[in-house]
């Protein structure tokens, strides 16, 4: 039988956990409606370039740039996005698993995995599992810039020209609502392998366009802008996602708080009338021993 | 019908989208020169550079900064990608004024390692200017 004093330490620490879940959960309220201004601002952008491309992919030949280049698919490239803190629910353990179960089909169809990841936990995820990182990005999450979207980019799109890898991967959560996030597969290059096949259906559009300067001018500049974006916007919509989730997980955390305060309140009473009642009887009993 | 004869006017940018409109006429500065866009435009594609675009509605005439991007033109269409844009009265021009003061101080100092950063970013204090105001 625990004593009153211990149940009531037990309470206090209950009690300061709940404060400061509940902060976290304002502290996350705050900074996702911060990224998610940022999202929703941005994505209108993002969503016209594709159209522009998709557009200008439709009549170019695949000759003309590198990044269109389509080769045999011997080495493909997997960028993970995660978060560097943890305390947000299932988020990271949905995408590693994502993650892993995709480089093993990858692998079981004999095809060479470069992995890369941004986050903490991707990157301690995989070490403990013996996997070789081509590259790390750590300590994004909470304060995305487009200077690390373009970094990123960068580096993807000098290895993809190399020929390091042949395709690139990108797996991240989509911001769906504030409830929901859903683990996203996106392939970033080649350019223009989705835009294809939606092509067929809308061929509307087709038309032989005039550029100025010359076309590969202009795909020089637009590709790896395109890349760019889209590295910023997995980027942008990880980062919801990850505060949503904390604050989900934040707000049940604290909801169990609550119950638990309350029922560790009720045991404390009755602990309490216990002992009172113990004393009482002790007392009858000596005042009883006294009467003869 | 009216609708046929219009240009839809886009102009977005990282930060959002800037203009969404039904238009007349639009002007704007392309890489290699100045353009003019009526309905009815062939498909078209171009870089931009930092300038002006001027778009007609009616009789009234309006002018955005456009700070380097693309352009697609169509028949019924202007889509601008910009990295950056802002309307006419929504230009500062007080800070657009001292920025250009101290891109001209850095470029006279003559510090040749970012004399290019120097130099555009002048051209866009100065386009900002002119800009703003030619609204007033």
């Amino acid at each position: 039988m625990p004593t009153l004093r211990d149940i009531r330490k037990r309470l206090k620490a209950i009690q300061s956990t709940k404060k400061i879940t509940a902060a976290m959960k304002m502290v996350a309220a705050a900074k996702m409606r911060k990224v998610q201004d940022r999202m929703l601002n941005f994505r209108p952008y993002a969503k016209r370039m594709e159209t522009v491309l998709s557009d200008l992919a439709k009549v170019a030949e695949r000759e003309i740039h590198p990044l269109l280049a389509l080769r045999p698919r011997k080495t493909v490239e997997v960028l993970v996005i995660t978060s560097d803190k943890g305390l947000c629910g299932a988020f990271n353990t949905n995408i590693l698993k994502a993650a892993y179960k995709y480089i093993d089909e990858l692998k079981k169809e004999g095809i060479e995995v470069s992995l890369s990841v941004v986050g903490r936990k991707a990157r301690d995820f995989f070490r403990r599992r013996n996997f070789t990182m081509r590259n790390t990005w750590i300590g994004l999450s909470g304060r995305i810039s487009y200077a690390n979207a373009q970094e990123i980019a960068a580096n993807l799109v000098e290895n993809y020209t190399n020929e390091t890898f042949d395709e690139v991967v990108v797996i991240y959560n989509e911001f769906k609502s504030m409830i929901a996030q859903q683990v996203t597969v996106t392939k970033l290059l080649p350019v223009g392998t989705l835009a294809e096949e939606e092509g067929q259906k809308e061929q509307s559009m087709t038309a032989d366009y005039l550029y100025e300067p010359t076309r590969a001018a202009i795909f020089e500049r637009l590709l790896p802008k395109y890349i760019e974006i889209q590295a910023y916007r997995s980027l942008l919509e990880s980062s919801a996602a990850e505060e949503a989730a904390r604050m989900a997980a934040m707000e049940n955390a604290t909801k169990n708080c609550s119950e638990l305060i309350n029922k560790v309140t009720l045991f404390a009473n009755k602990v309490r009338q216990a002992s009172i009642t113990k004393e009482l009887m002790d007392i009858v009993g000596g005042v009883e021993a006294l009467k003869d | 019908m009216e609708k046929e004869n219009k240009l839809q006017l886009e102009i977005v940018t990282p930060y959002g989208l800037i203009l969404s409109e039904d238009v007349d006429e639009v002007t704007c500065t392309g890489s290699e020169g100045d353009f003019g866009v009526l309905p009815g435009h062939v498909p078209f594609f171009t870089t931009l550079k930092i300038g002006m675009l001027a778009y007609k509605k009616g009789n009234t005439t309006k002018y955005v900064f456009v700070n380097w991007g693309y352009a697609e033109v169509g028949p019924d269409k202007v889509m601008v990608l910009a990295d950056s844009a802002e309307k006419s009265e929504d230009i500062d021009v007080e800070r657009a004024k001292a920025a250009m003061k101290r891109a001209d101080e850095r470029l006279k100092k003559a510090e040749e390692f970012d004399f290019a950063r120097s130099s555009s970013s002048l051209e866009r204090a100065v386009a900002r200017v002119q800009i703003g105001e030619k609204f007033r």
